[in-house]
This record gives C-alpha cells, structure tokens and sequence, in this order.
C-alpha cells in the first residue's frame, strides 16, 4: 500500500521552471503554505563532479546524453538532477528577443514584462560578462575570425561566481561556479521551508488532484544522495500543481495523466538542432582550458542560425565529426590545435513534431528536419568555415564530401557544403534546447495554457518551463524560463490569496 | 551475460564488431586484449542501458553488416581486406535508405563512445581538461 501525503502546492522538477518557481513561493511557508518539490534525478555532493566524460553524463543526463528522437537522427540532451539541466548547461543567459515574443502573440505576454523579470534573476545569477584575461584562444579565435568575415560577433553574459576556467560546464561544474537553481534558487526555497524531495518521479496526475509518485532507490555504486523519503510509491494530494518536469518530462506527464488537457498538448516541439564543426590551426591554442561558451553571432532571424563558441570532450567531439576512419582520427589526434563552433539551427513549430507516450508511459519525441531547417545548418555551417579559415585555421572538418576543407575551399563554400551532405542519419545532430509541448495561448483551441502558465479547463494545474513556449525562442533559453516561472509563481500567490478571501 | 550486464549475441567480442571499430578507429588495430575488454565493457554498459528491443535491433543490424557484403564481394565482412571493409562501410554511411545509414551512425558512436571514452585516450590525444582549469596550466 502506497503512503498518503498533502501538501498546498507540488512543484514538479528543480530546474530553470521549478527551481524559480520553488524560490518565488517560499515566503508563503510563513503563513503555514505546505510547499513541495519533487525530483526525479539525485541530489549530487560536490565532490562528485569529477569532470570524466562518461561518468557524468551517465549520471546526470537522461539516457547518459543519447536520447534519441523516434526516428533515431537526433539525440537530445537534458539532465536529471536537483537543478534539473540548470547543472549542466554553460550558464550563457540571455533575455528573449522582442520580435520573437511579438512573434509569439500570446495576449497577456508582454516582452516588457518578461524582460523585467529575467532581469531579476540575472542580477540574482550574478550574470556578468567575463573579463577578458579568462578568454581562452578557441573564443579569441572566434572574436577575430567573426570580425574580420564580418560578422557582428557578441559577448555572453554568464551567470558563474569564482569561475575557474575547467571547461567542463555540460558535466557540471566541479567548482561549484555555475549559478543554476542547484546553487540558488532551491537552497534558498529550502531555507525557508520548502521541502524537496529528490529520485521522486510523478507517475501521473489524476483529476482529484492526486498523484502517483515514485520514489527510487540508490542503486549501488552510483552517483547521487539517496532520497529524502524511503523508497516506495506515494499517493500526494495537492491544491495546486506546477509542472516544470521540462519540455518533454511535462508533456508527457500530461500525456498519460487522465486529465481533459487541450488536444495541442505535445505539439509544438522545437529544440535548436545543433551541429558541432571543429578547424585544425598550424599550432596549439588554449581549448580544453577556460569558459567554453564566450561569444556568439546570432542570424537567426535572417539566415536562421546562431553559431557559438563551443568546446567538448572527446567522445561528444568524436562522435560529432562526420565521417570516420583515418582522416576522423588524424582530426582526433589534433585535439590541441582545435577551434570549435556550434551551429544552431532556429527551427519553427511543424506540423507532426511533437512529444507523445508509449503504451508505457515513456516519452517519445517525434521530430522530422523541415528544409528550412536543413537550410540553417547548411548556411550556418558555411558562416562557421568562414570563421575559422578567417582566424587563421589551414582545414575544416564539416558535413561535406570528403569532409576536410582546405583553405583553398574558402571561397567555393556554397559549391562544397551543400544541403545533400546534411541528410538525416549521416551526420550528428543533437539538441539541448528543448522548447514547446505545452504552449501559451489564448484558449484551448489554440493552445495549452494561458500566458501565465495555467492549463486550459484545468485551474489548479499549471505549467512552468519552457514547454510554455509556443515556438522556438531562437536564443538560449533558461532566463527566459525563469522569467515565465516568475509569472507562474505570481499567479499562483492570486489563485491562494482568493481562496483565502 | 558479462557480469550483471545483458548482451545481445553478434554485439561484442564478436568478429564483425572489432571489423567494423577497426575502420571507424584505425588504432583500434593496435589495442592490446584488455584495452579491448575496457572498450567492450563501455559499450556494452551503453547498450545494456537502452530497451531490448535497441538491443535487438542492434544485434540484428551487426548481423545484417557482417553478410550484407557477401551480395557483393562473396565474402563476409569480417573477411574483408580492409580497403574494402572501408569502402563499403561508407557506402552505408552514403545510403539512400535512412534504415541503413541510422543503424551505422548507431554502431559507429557506440565504437567512439568505447574508444574515446576511454580514460588513457585523453593522453594519446592531447586532451588536458583539468578541474583545477587555468591553475593547472600554470
């Protein structure tokens, strides 16, 4: 028999959503609010971010970083943890661009007011631009070589206190610099009374409010605190529930939930598909040392991609060239004289693309590339090539047949990268930025919740991360998502202060 | 069964298996027996982690890669030269039908994830990342 708990409000996920959420509606335990958070992933010590490649993305990422989308030509990268993928990204913090959310046209979302509480938590975040002598070369690299093939290249802010330079960000930082809900928002909450509870997966929502949580045990030999609560399945009654599980942990908790949710729940789904490009320079730089993510060159809104400085490690590197045999590995062999880019794709919400369940309750994600996607990697991938060979790098290793570009390929880009190299399943696409599900909207005709985050139909239920957003955001996304959890947060301190009255 | 860990028959130690790495990694040819061990545990790990039916699936595929060349060259793959092992591998990878090129990206990253996920492998490639960051550079 499952045990029985009551709470006023359960917040589902720590991450961006509900790490936010669990901050912002903490002072409300002084006037007796029973608070929740449940996580599905571990509560990690420090000392367990040891920065080895695949002992940690085995232990914070769903299916160790190799989600596959159904068809098996994406993989998808979110973690689970007491942070959520907040552990994990590189801490680059942006606020939405106005002719997105304008783009948006969710009435009651106004870029003003989101803008204004992104900046809250930036401040919060200690969101700052590094000072130049942590630049390491790789991002030195991509300030000349933007400029000089003249593009507008911009600086992140990111949100790191003590930053000591290990480059291991999407492993979780081992100093403890990165500020994610981890290291903020939730040990505030906790302060103040929330309690969260960690290896707690919701099974599902019922309509009385009641739902079915699992909580797992440690499994030997593996990373991560044990729960909080003693291993076993629990019934937990709530007055209002906040789901932040992310965009496809919520989804498909709503999915296989018996609850009259709008019928575009799922849909929507956007994700940046990503591409890694590396260039070989005549000597080494300083790659593998310093803040991976400094600077960007946004054309998302006229060539639809963003490029940003990148640096990974060697599977996630190896695995992302294209080809393999001895030209892959003389590449390999070259890993101190590597500049590396990320090339992100700003897809658009396409009909078909969208998060479902299986018979058993697990999410899939189906997702087909749009050519106006394919067109973004493509264009994006030759932006990319100009950079490097611009900065100085004597070759490129890009989707294209054979895959290394010479400098002399510089200026027949157009003729040697072309779309028929990017066909789904011959090269590694990947995606962090996993946006849509459970879009804002006007009604359920056109959506899943209202602007600030309520599910249509169902007034105790709302969603807070960035399965809300009803298109690509086409920028990293996480302050953009607190912003939007602010507003959740607010909505729900309404919804109590009428119940009270 | 190796240990706790599930493996599908035709996925490891397998003739068709170390074929197929020695074309994707050349140095995979110079690995000494337990590096291969150390290779195979990472990607059978990987593999007993997805859903049987990925297993399946996989073991099926290994089976089509190794017989597939017998259409054209009368022998196996794993018999093959490796000029011709190479040649058709990226045939695959080139195919028309997404069938066939997913199931070699697939195989392809669970022999990268064996071999450069392996500890030594930082040092033969000049891969320095350190917790300590910039400290450790001085």
């Amino acid at each position: 028999m499952s045990a029985s708990r009551s709470y006023d409000i359960v917040i589902i996920g720590s991450g961006a959503g509900g790490g936010t959420a669990a901050q912002e509606l903490a002072p409300l335990v002084r006037d007796g609010v029973r608070i929740l958070v449940l996580e599905k992933g571990p509560r990690f010590a420090d000392q367990e971010f040891t920065g080895r490649e695949l002992e940690m993305a085995d232990a914070l990422y769903q299916d160790g970083g190799a989600f596959l989308t159904r068809d098996g030509t994406m993989t998808l990268a979110f973690a689970s943890a007491y942070g959520g993928s907040t552990v994990v990204y590189t801490g680059t913090s942006l606020t939405a661009p106005q002719r997105v959310i304008r783009a948006w046209g969710v009435p009651g979302l106004e870029h003003g007011d989101l803008t204004r509480r992104s900046a809250k938590y930036a401040e919060q975040n200690n969101v700052h631009l590094l000072d130049d002598p942590l630049i390491n070369d790789n991002n030195r690299l991509f300030v000349e070589g933007g400029r000089k093939a003249g593009y507008l290249v911009e600086q992140f802010p990111v949100n790191v206190k003590g930053c000591r330079g290990s480059s291991l960000c999407n492993l979780g930082c081992p100093n403890q610099a990165k500020q994610g809900t981890n290291r903020v928002q939730l040990p505030r909450a906790e302060r103040a009374g929330v309690e969260v509870v960690t290896r707690a997966e919701v099974l599902r929502i019922e309509p009385d409010r009641t739902m079915t949580v699992r909580v797992s045990q440690k499994a030997a030999g593996t990373k991560g605190a044990p729960s909080e609560w003693a291993p076993g399945d629990y019934q937990i009654r709530a007055r209002i529930v906040v789901a932040a599980a992310g965009a496809i942990g919520t989804a498909a908790l709503l999915l296989r939930s018996p609850l009259p949710a709008p019928r575009s729940l799922g849909h929507g789904f956007t994700c940046h598909p990503a591409l890694i490009l590396v260039a070989e320079h005549p000597r080494p730089i300083t790659n593998d040392v310093g803040h991976p993510k400094s600077y960007f060159v946004d054309h998302g809104e006229s060539e639809r991609f963003v490029l940003e400085t990148c640096m990974y490690f060697p599977f996630v590197t190896a695995k992302s060239l294209t080809g393999f045999g001895a030209t892959h590995s003389a590449i390999m062999h070259a890993f101190p004289r590597l500049q590396m880019i990320l090339i992100l794709a700003c897809d658009h919400a396409a009909p078909g693309n969208r998060i479902a369940v299986s018979r058993t309750g697990s999410p899939i994600v189906h997702y087909r590339f749009t050519p106006e996607t394919i067109d973004g990697l493509v264009r994006g991938t030759r932006a990319a090539a100009r950079i490097f060979f611009a900065a100085g790098a004597r070759r490129v290793h890009a989707p294209a047949d054979p895959p290394l570009l010479e400098s002399t390929d510089a200026n027949r880009l157009e003729e040697r990268v072309t779309a028929r190299h990017f066909r789904p399943g011959m090269l590694a696409v990947s995606a962090a930025h996993l946006m849509g599900g459970c879009g804002m909207g006007r009604s359920a005709a056109d959506s899943v919740t209202d602007a600030w985050g309520r599910v249509h139909g169902i007034p105790w239920l709302r969603v807070a991360d960035a399965s809300l957003f009803p298109d690509s955001l086409e920028i990293n996304p996480y302050l953009t998502i607190m912003g939007l959890a602010d507003r959740v947060a607010e909505g729900v301190r309404r919804d109590l202060a009428v119940a009270r009255d | 069964m190796r240990g706790n860990v599930y493996v599908p028959a035709m996925t490891l130690s397998s003739p068709v298996f170390r074929a197929v790495a020695t074309c994707v990694v050349p140095e995979a040819g110079r690995l000494e027996s337990a590096q291969w061990d150390e290779m195979e545990a990472t990607v059978a790990r990987a593999v007993a982690a997805r859903p049987r039916a990925v297993q399946r699936q996989l073991a099926l595929f290994l089976t089509v890669l190794e017989w597939f060349p017998l259409l054209r060259y009368a022998r196996r793959l794993s018999r093959l030269d490796t000029a011709r092992r190479t040649k058709f591998l990226e045939r695959l990878q080139r195919s028309p039908s997404l069938l066939l090129r997913r199931g070699f990206w697939g195989v392809r990253t669970l022999i990268l994830m064996g071999y450069y996920g392996r500890p030594a492998v930082a040092g033969e490639i000049g891969y320095r990342a350190d917790t300590r960051g910039w400290e450790a550079r001085r």
